[in-house]
């Protein structure tokens, strides 16, 4: 239930942002990488729940994973990463570079 | 109407993990944090680290456990000096919460600092606490899927220690599998197979520990 921790954080700089633009936030887009994922129904939950009497109340998130790429160290295509069939579509070979996760990112907030 | 922010999130996490990895780098004391599964034998290690070589190095123990002071009482009892946090429910540790645990064990005066996280293959490895190096411990009774169950965890380590080595007669565990696996996710991880019951394997680690800690005082000297 890292998601709680998540949630809190991302509440703070909706709230902060929502005093800045003046308005009501409704939406809001969240992305992560795939080493660091997020469980999108359990963030609402946590979110709602921590939201309630806030400006945050009724905000709606939504969660996007970015997919975890590497490059071949063979052929230097860059393709999805899977541990169970990490061979490079291209060309076959199993050296590869993991590409950097993507940060937890709070992308866009949509207002009223 | 749409507003584009691109804002990191668990940035203030982060900047207590800056200042806390500032600390460390400041005192020249190495932080290790220590992630597992429940009972893969993290406690057990960290006593036995203490017990064989805490005449070479003054070891501090930041012990997390949802609840109780179990683990900081025997590493107490190894002869570290240790602090524990109760989390009450959380299930890992903040930046935060070691910041506040460092002064209550005099961490600034010791070589090496422990931080034992919450016994959990998941949320541990999204929190930054500002140390040096990730140590996980994989346990033979645990089974051979767990890298590629939990990649983020694995991914994120700098030393993986596969500990109850002594089982792997009896327990069907495939060690290249674990091997293959994460070395696909990090290449450079260091791997220890440890028995931390019986010592088996252990001096390599120390090893690497002593070797490490060396390093780690002298880049400020």
């Amino acid at each position: 239930m890292h998601e709680t921790m998540v949630a809190q954080s991302i509440i703070e700089a909706i709230t902060a942002e929502a005093q800045k633009q003046q308005a009501r936030p409704i939406a809001a887009r969240i992305s992560c990488g795939q080493l660091n994922p997020i469980n999108e129904e359990v963030l609402n939950f946590a979110f709602e729940a921590i939201a309630k009497g806030t400006v945050c109340e009724g905000t709606k998130l939504t969660v996007v994973e970015i997919t975890l790429k590497c490059t071949c160290k063979k052929c230097g295509r860059t393709h999805g990463f899977d541990i169970y069939s990490p061979a490079c579509p291209g060309c076959g070979s199993t050296d590869f570079d993991i590409n950097p996760d993507a940060p937890l990112l709070l992308e866009e907030i949509e207002f009223e | 109407m749409k507003v584009a922010l691109n804002k990191k999130i668990l940035d203030k996490n982060t900047e207590c993990a800056i200042r806390n990895k500032a600390f460390f780098r400041d005192n020249k004391t190495l932080c290790l944090n220590v992630i597992s599964s429940p009972g893969s034998g993290k406690t057990t290690i960290i006593s036995k680290t203490v017990t064989d070589i805490g005449d070479k190095l003054k070891i501090g123990v930041v012990e997390g456990d949802i609840k109780t002071d179990i683990d900081a009482q025997k590493v107490r009892a190894a002869g570290a000096v240790a602090v524990q946090i109760e989390t009450r429910g959380a299930c890992h540790l903040t930046a935060e919460q070691v910041t506040g645990a460092l002064s209550a064990i005099g961490a600034g005066d010791l070589d090496v600092v422990f931080i034992e996280n919450v016994g959990n293959l998941v949320c541990p490895s999204a929190f930054d606490l500002g140390e040096q190096a990730r140590v996980v411990v994989l346990s033979v009774p645990e089974g051979d899927d767990k890298p590629a169950k939990y990649p983020g965890t694995f991914a994120k380590a700098d030393v993986l220690l596969i500990n109850k080595i002594d089982l792997i007669d009896y327990i069907d565990f495939s060690l290249d599998r674990v091997i293959a696996d994460v070395r696909s996710l990090k290449p450079k991880l260091e791997i220890f197979q440890v028995s931390a019951t019986t010592g088996e394997g252990m001096q390599g680690w120390y090893d690497w520990l002593q070797a490490r800690a060396r390093d780690f005082a002298g880049q400020k000297s």
